[in-house]
């Protein structure tokens, strides 16, 4: 019945909240020379500033840009009813980036600038960015109805429009420096005023999600039924589709391009629970920053004192989890 | 059965058409309370745009669909959700959800804006009728992406019913469904009728027809008849606008379509 479903998302949620807590005392225990007690380091002064300085807000920040990826994701496969549908497919996250790489080329500064104004409008590009990315993909797709059509215009914006930014990059060797690490997606200049600006973004989107969970049920029934539901889908969608580019947007802003977290995320939730949106939602926020957050713990410890690119990780395995993913569906 | 009972929803002068091509042309009919009408006719008919025009989907290109006295397309949307139930032929199929809350959206008419409002006794109580109409009780807490394609279409029904609309519009609703749930699918729509709705149902499966209180024959988007189960008039055009393919008979104390193989 209902009631159980919703007892197995509280329980669901309590299990990500503890891995949350996990990976973030892994988080602050994982440095370049290995692991540490985070509780020993805080007895040493420069030990201590190397935690709440880097250590903390790179943690707190990688787990919020995957909260807003899963968010992003849940948003994006319910309202185009398609279960291959994340920011990344869907050309808001290559969008995002050309709005960033025309924004920093024109200002000369540095995305890793620390000034919270400059947080905030890099994620206001980066919304808008975002938005355009998604509007092209569906004008090209025609709407969402037809999956195969709209992943291969999501395919086709994302190629055009990062053809685009590599151009911007070519004339300029400081923006190529820049864009090269934020296209492989980067966790590791996260601070605290990228924190404020996620946390933010998440205390805005999550309950605005939570609060059109409810459409996006009805949309499981289809188009035309939801309309005979009474449901104001115009306006409606036009708030998911912000929802999406805000939370998709932001997460660019502040770490760049991660791929995958937003498809895999409520696909994993769905796999174990069956739930409403309210829950989904929920749900795959914190899958995503879990996803993230253990990512980013593998990417600092598994060759340390280097470090892998956070992108390249979420890549590898997200993109294995697609292809086996799409392998089972053809089966 | 009175003549005189409430007409809840009327087509007048009716015409449709996707793009160039006409679809409906010039239809008339009126559905009343407490009356179960089957719509019959051959593939490609214009049934499911008629059904569609009804439920406000699609706008008319000449004459008007009126849901009581004012026109389908006018009521405010949430109003009208709460008037008219429509139950489509081709429903999403992947969903994750369970068939409780599935059936449960037929409530967000009921439930204020976006549906955030709370789940009342009425609402538990409409719910757990309709699943109890369509022998689906027992797999309330089933994921309906578990079920079978029968199972899934007595979902999607009592998802229809769960609204408790005056106007009930179904596409198709006896499909996948064996003997025994067509039988129950009779017996619910006869109720709903009796308990002062109008149902407005498309059915390919014309003995099923044969059992609603009247039918409307239709034909290359046109009504050919409409008229009582018994009336010879409705059997001759569903025998003419399928070709002689089938016949109308009698058996015992109702009629059949028999094929002519």
């Amino acid at each position: 019945m209902s009631a159980r479903g919703h007892g197995s998302v509280v329980v669901y949620c309590t299990v990500l909240l503890l891995l949350t807590a996990v990976l973030w005392g892994l988080g602050l225990g994982v440095g370049s020379s290995g692991w540490h007690n985070p509780f020993a380091a805080w007895q040493d002064s420069i030990d201590r500033q190397i935690l709440l300085d880097i250590r903390a807000p790179r943690t707190i920040g990688a787990w919020l840009v995957g909260a807003l990826l899963g968010l992003s994701g849940a948003v994006a496969q319910g309202l185009f009813r398609n279960p291959l549908a994340e920011p990344y497919l869907l050309g808001s996250s290559s969008g995002a980036t050309l709005a960033l790489a025309v924004v920093l080329s024109l200002s000369g500064q540095s995305v890793w600038a620390t000034s919270i104004a400059w947080h905030v409008g890099l994620t206001g590009v980066a919304f808008l960015g975002a938005l355009g990315g998604v509007a092209l993909t569906l004008f090209m797709a025609r709407g969402a109805s037809h999956t195969m059509r709209l992943l291969l215009s999501g395919v086709v914006v994302g190629v055009v429009l990062g053809a685009f930014t590599s151009l911007m990059t070519v004339w300029s060797a400081e923006l190529w420096r820049t864009m090269q690490s934020f296209m492989l997606g980067n966790t590791g200049l996260l601070s605290w005023t990228s924190c404020g600006v996620l946390l933010g973004t998440w205390a805005l989107t999550l309950p605005m999600a939570l609060m059109l969970a409810r459409v996006l049920d009805a949309l499981t029934l289809g188009e035309e039924t939801a309309r005979t539901l009474g449901i104001p889908l115009g306006w409606a969608r036009a708030a998911l589709v912000l929802v999406l580019a805000l939370s998709a947007g932001a997460a660019v802003a502040q770490s760049g391009l991660i791929a995958f977290v937003g498809l895999a995320a409520p696909h994993l939730v769905r796999r174990h629970t069956q739930t409403r949106h309210v829950g989904l939602l929920l749900a795959a926020s914190l899958m995503g920053g879990v996803l993230l957050l253990g990512a980013d713990v593998l990417a600092r410890w598994v060759i340390a004192p280097q470090e892998l690119p956070v992108g390249v990780v979420t890549a590898v395995l997200g993109g294995t989890y697609l292809l086996w993913l799409m392998h089972r569906r053809a089966a | 059965m009175s003549p005189q009972a409430t007409t809840l929803m009327s087509v007048q002068g009716l015409s449709a058409h996707f793009g160039e091509v006409p679809v409906l042309l010039h239809l008339d009919l009126a559905c009343r309370a407490g009356q179960w009408l089957a719509v019959v006719g051959p593939n490609g008919a214009g049934k499911s745009t008629l059904l569609r025009c009804m439920a406000g989907l699609m706008a008319p290109s000449q004459g008007q669909v009126l849901l009581g006295a004012s026109p389908v397309l006018q009521w405010p949307a949430q109003t009208r959700a709460r008037q008219l139930s429509w139950l489509s032929q081709q429903v999403q199929d992947d969903t994750p959800m369970t068939v409780y809350d599935t059936v449960a959206l037929g409530r967000l008419p009921h439930q204020g804006w976006l549906g955030l409002g709370a789940c009342t006794a009425a609402d538990t109580e409409a719910i757990e009728r309709a699943l109890a109409d369509t022998d689906m009780s027992a797999s309330a807490g089933r994921p309906l992406n578990a079920l079978s394609g029968g199972e899934r279409q007595r979902v999607w029904l009592a998802r229809a019913l769960a609204v408790q609309a005056p106007v009930l519009l179904l596409d198709e609703p006896n499909a996948h469904l064996d003997a025994p749930h067509q039988r129950l699918l009779a017996t619910v729509l006869r109720r709903e009728a009796a308990q002062g709705r109008a149902v407005i149902s498309v059915l390919h499966d014309l003995s099923l027809a044969l059992a609603a209180d009247r039918l409307a024959v239709m034909s290359q988007g046109r009504l050919v008849a409409v008229g009582l189960r018994d009336d010879p008039l409705v059997h001759r055009a569903i025998e003419h606008v399928f070709e002689q393919a089938l016949a109308v008979v009698q058996v015992q104390d109702r009629w059949i379509a028999v094929p002519q193989l």
